[in-house]
């Protein structure tokens, strides 16, 4: 992967975003720095989760500017998407097929080469989230806590520069907020960023380099 | 590399689509049902008339297969919808190609199934004699499936977002399949019938240009579908 072409991870100026006659986002202006984690708090309906999706290239902005890296997230959205780790609030996982099976298929359509190769990055990241014992169980059986750590695993085996995460706490237990947070930490201290959308501040309070707060769909 | 890279994930896509459709039974179990229920429904419609039946069996089984086909082809963009799993697959690196190559792919196998399952009871249930062109008229089928999986694929995926799916999909699909079912049913049915005034052909040609036409169109327009 090439170098990032850009200081911030994220830059982004007057971001907004409509949907019919409302106005989600009005504007909103957001720099992180490599190195930084930035927790994004707000009421519900603030904008937080439009804004992390415009971020991940889910959603086009209606004005403004965004870039990832120094990539137009309108103009080289795959470029974007190279760099970025993107967890939604919904796991997003295949129910009908095994942890395993649903990491192999990440594996592949990230484009990981060899079946030896993905088999290693499978089972390291199902170590790292603590879900070795449960690789052939099928995702139907787990707790919404294993389906956000299977989630996390997936996310791993991007390898991303910036992580993207909406309410990445949601539904974990006491080690798993410890795994959360660990993860989080790895990936900014090897370079990267992170921006965490957070409904309470305390799980990830010892992590964060700062917060912002989004108002109205304003930072 | 890249056509290799991507071509890995059309098959991925497949298999996952397969493998969650068979572990979960219920898809297929039940467009096939539909599929045999429409085709005996015909049977009663038409009568005792084995003529009639005769006549009328090309036309029925290709009825029955596409109302069939419309339940698989709402599936098909359903796993993602309910698991949020939609969001992830278009995060994926890769041409968006893949992903409706993959889709395609599923459904081809899926209702390619159906197909012979119909096809079997409609030769009994209608008391079809099989003709000496039977290689030919197999490759009407597949012709017909491939023309209406392509559609049927795309426009699961253009109505996936929208709250009236199932009403959207039969709506949008149905009028643009006229042309491959017309030529579908004429073929089978010249085909089924002897070919003694050599209508086949014709049909076969319209068949496969409705394909090629569409399996491009469809391939190159599907990014602009499935972005937000």
């Amino acid at each position: 992967m090439a170098e990032p072409t850009s200081d911030f991870a994220i830059d982004a100026t007057g971001v907004a975003r409509r949907f019919g006659t409302r106005w989600v986002l009005r504007g909103v202006t957001l720099q992180v720095r490599s190195g930084e984690t930035v927790g994004l708090l707000g009421s519900n309906g603030s904008g937080k989760s439009t804004l992390l999706r415009i971020l991940a290239t889910l959603l086009r902005p209606n004005a403004g500017s965004a870039s990832i890296y120094g990539h137009d997230i309108v103009r080289a959205p795959d470029e974007v998407r190279a760099r970025i780790g993107f967890l939604a609030h919904e796991p997003g996982l295949y129910e009908d097929l095994t942890a395993e099976e649903n990491l192999r298929f990440a594996a592949t359509m990230l484009g990981s080469q060899g079946a030896g190769t993905a088999a290693t990055e499978i089972n390291a990241a199902l170590a790292r989230v603590g879900l070795t014992h449960a690789a052939r169980e099928r995702v139907r059986g787990f707790s919404a806590g294993m389906a956000r750590r299977l989630a996390v695993a997936r996310l791993l085996l991007g390898r991303p520069q910036l992580l993207l995460l909406d309410e990445p706490y949601s539904n974990l237990d006491a080690e798993g907020i410890a795994m959360m947070s660990g993860v989080i930490t790895e990936i900014v201290q090897r370079g990267g960023a992170a921006l965490v959308v957070l409904h309470e501040l305390a799980p990830a309070a010892g992590i964060l380099s700062r917060t912002l707060t989004l108002r109205d769909g304003r930072a | 590399m890249a056509f290799a890279d991507d071509w890995r994930r059309v098959r991925a896509i497949a298999w996952k689509d397969l493998t969650t459709e068979r572990r979960s039974k219920a898809g297929f179990n039940g467009v096939v049902a539909l599929g045999v229920t429409i085709l005996m429904l015909f049977g009663f419609a038409l009568g005792p008339d084995t003529q009639a039946i005769r006549d009328a069996a090309a036309g029925a089984l290709w009825l029955a297969a596409l109302f069939a086909a419309v339940l698989a082809f709402n599936r098909s963009y359903q796993v993602e919808l309910e698991s949020g799993a939609l969001d992830p697959l278009l995060l994926y690196p890769g041409s968006r190609w893949a992903i409706f190559s993959g889709k395609l792919l599923a459904n081809l196998s899926f209702v390619g199934l159906m197909l012979v399952i119909v096809v079997l009871v409609g030769i009994v249930l209608f008391q079809v004699t099989i003709p000496a062109a039977w290689p030919a008229l197999i490759g009407v089928l597949v012709l017909g499936a491939i023309g209406i999986c392509t559609l049927g694929t795309f426009y699961a995926s253009m109505a996936s977002r929208s709250r009236a799916r199932e009403v959207l999909l039969p709506l949008l699909l149905f009028p643009m399949l006229v042309p491959a079912l017309l030529a579908a049913m004429q073929a089978s049915k010249a085909l089924l019938g002897g070919d003694l005034m050599h209508e086949a052909d014709a049909w076969i040609k319209l068949l496969i240009a409705y394909d090629v036409i569409f399996l491009i169109a469809t391939h190159l327009a599907f990014e602009h579908v499935i972005e937000a």
